[in-house]
């Protein structure tokens, strides 16, 4: 297992509008990046640097312009829903259906045969801490819940790859906190191989194996900085000087790429 | 104690809206009674009221009103296929409803009676002419509110399917139906008033049978008691299917 690649990204790039015109914008650019199966890979960088647009390639959801994506050894060239779930920032609940229902409308997108899903989904809500809630619609919970609901509906499927665009970047300091412990925890005991797109220095830190820091736009990965502690990691690691040195390092590193990007100080010429 | 509150106002808006019904019946009264009004302008209420229950009691709406409710249902149905079909291929591409999007409101926006003339040299004075007509009236608001219902589904909720894998068939079935569900449904009720108005109007224009007919009928000649009897019969009519389209309305709506 060990050392086993299971995302390969080969020098994508990708555009939004074509060259000259004035929408176009160079979202990334020449970017290549290994994920090892079964650890917790995190992008972090300045808005706009592409990070969501890379998740959305190894997710086969967007067609990279140049370059090539591998999951286990295949090309990628469509959504690949037996190898890869997806949590997203904006759940993606159905608002029709209950939770319970929105994982079983998960498991049958996805082929689970009928008689599996139901107890797949009792045990992804059990995961999740939701077995009260499983009969609630998406409206009646709090904006956490509904991360915990679609995170339960990511793991019913039983993927080897877990991709999750800023899940919990919609939420307050303290929710995000709690999610970011229970994950940890919960992934601990899974072989699973996770990419996690953050603006949060701390939930980086707190969650990832590895760190790719994305340099500002036209995106690519300008270092990556090894976590190294096992999981599940306890919330007293947060105040650990380890943790401290660590965010301070990748503070260093993304301060000058967010700096770019916003514009220079009041008074100083550019 | 907010409950009791919204129930109470409740009430109280019933009660001034029975008040209404009732001062304009008093008034009703008054002026047949008192005031002198001629019998053939405004007939007393109790004649009226005579005359309706001897057209329910003998029986001879049943025939009207067959024909008015056969137009009605043939009309609602053509509309509501044509509508739903034609909105939803609409609504798959962007460039199609920033073509047909704008052409169909503009089109709704015009008096479609209009067309009656057209639709009777077409169709003749029989049903046929008040069915396409009440079609053609019903199938735009139907046609609107379906591009917009499937216009309005959340990017988000088709990605997230797409990347668990939906098939086309389960992408519609499960996602896209329901999330326009409700605006389609609103689309139909819509519609559906509009083909009643438009098929008793029609029919009180130019036709050789149903309700709005009869009360053209009887209005030419000189029966006012008899034809007021009509039209309180088919305001109760009209009234009956708005409710029982607005419940299932309700009903379908919920998830």
């Amino acid at each position: 297992m060990k050392d086993e690649i299971a995302i390969r990204v080969r020098g994508v790039s990708h555009q939004f509008g074509e060259e000259g015109e004035t929408r176009h914008v160079r979202a990334l650019l020449d970017t290549s990046l290994d994920v090892v199966r079964g650890e917790l890979m995190c992008l972090i960088g300045p808005s706009g640097c592409g990070k969501s647009t890379l998740l959305n390639m190894v997710g086969g959801l967007l067609r990279p312009a140049t370059g090539s994506v591998e999951v286990a050894g295949r090309p990628v060239r469509g959504p690949m829903p037996q190898e890869i779930a997806f949590v997203f920032q904006e759940n993606a609940l159905f608002p029709w259906n209950t939770v319970f229902e929105n994982i079983m409308l998960g498991m049958r997108f996805q082929g689970v045969a009928k008689d599996l899903r139901e107890p797949r989904a009792h045990r992804a809500i059990e995961a999740v801490g939701l077995t009260e809630f499983a009969q609630h619609y998406p409206s009646q919970l709090s904006g956490g819940m509904r991360q915990r609901a679609a995170l339960a509906r990511a793991l019913s499927l039983e993927t080897d790859i877990m991709l999750m665009d800023e899940p919990f970047g919609a939420l307050d300091e303290q929710t995000r906190m709690i999610l970011g412990e229970d994950l940890s925890v919960l992934l601990a005991r899974t072989e699973k191989t996770i990419v996690f797109v953050t603006h949060s220095l701390g939930e980086a830190v707190f969650l990832a194996d590895r760190v790719a820091v994305f340099s500002a736009r036209p995106g690519t990965i300008k270092q990556i900085i090894e976590v190294d502690e096992p999981h599940p990691r306890k919330p007293d690691f947060v105040t650990s000087p380890k943790f401290t040195a660590l965010r301070n390092q990748l503070y260093g590193l993304l301060h000058d790429e967010i700096r770019k990007t916003v514009g220079a100080p009041a008074g100083e010429a550019r | 104690m907010k409950n009791r509150r919204a129930w109470h106002q409740g009430i109280a808006s019933r009660l001034v809206q029975a008040a209404f019904l009732l001062g304009g019946l008093i008034l009703w009264f008054l002026a047949t009674t008192r005031w002198g009004v001629n019998q053939l302008l405004l007939p007393k209420p109790g004649i009226v009221l005579q005359n309706l229950a001897d057209i329910l009691a003998s029986g001879e709406f049943v025939g009207d009103l067959l024909v008015t409710l056969t137009e009605l249902a043939a009309a609602f149905v053509i509309a509501t296929i044509a509508g739903t079909i034609l909105g939803y291929a609409i609504s798959r591409s962007r460039y199609a409803i920033s073509v047909f999007e704008p052409l169909l409101s503009g089109i709704y926006a015009i008096p479609l009676i209009l067309f009656l003339p057209l639709y009777v040299l077409f169709f003749g004075l029989g049903p046929a002419s008040k069915i396409a007509l009440g079609a053609t009236i019903s199938f735009f608001p139907i046609v609107l509110n379906t591009i917009a219902g499937f216009g309005q589904v959340e990017r988000s909720l088709v990605k997230a399917s797409h990347a668990m894998g939906a098939s086309d068939y389960q992408l519609f079935r499960y996602v896209l139906l329901p999330a326009a569900r409700p605006v389609i449904l609103t689309g139909l009720r819509m519609g559906f008033t509009v083909a009643l108005l438009a098929i008793i109007g029609s029919e009180a224009i130019a036709s050789l049978a149903g309700l709005g007919h009869r009360i053209v009928h009887l209005s030419e000649g000189m029966e006012t008691a008899r034809m007021f009897a009509y039209i309180a019969f088919v305001v109760a009519i009209a009234v009956i299917l708005n409710a029982v389209v607005s419940g299932l309305e309700a009903r379908g709506r919920r998830p």
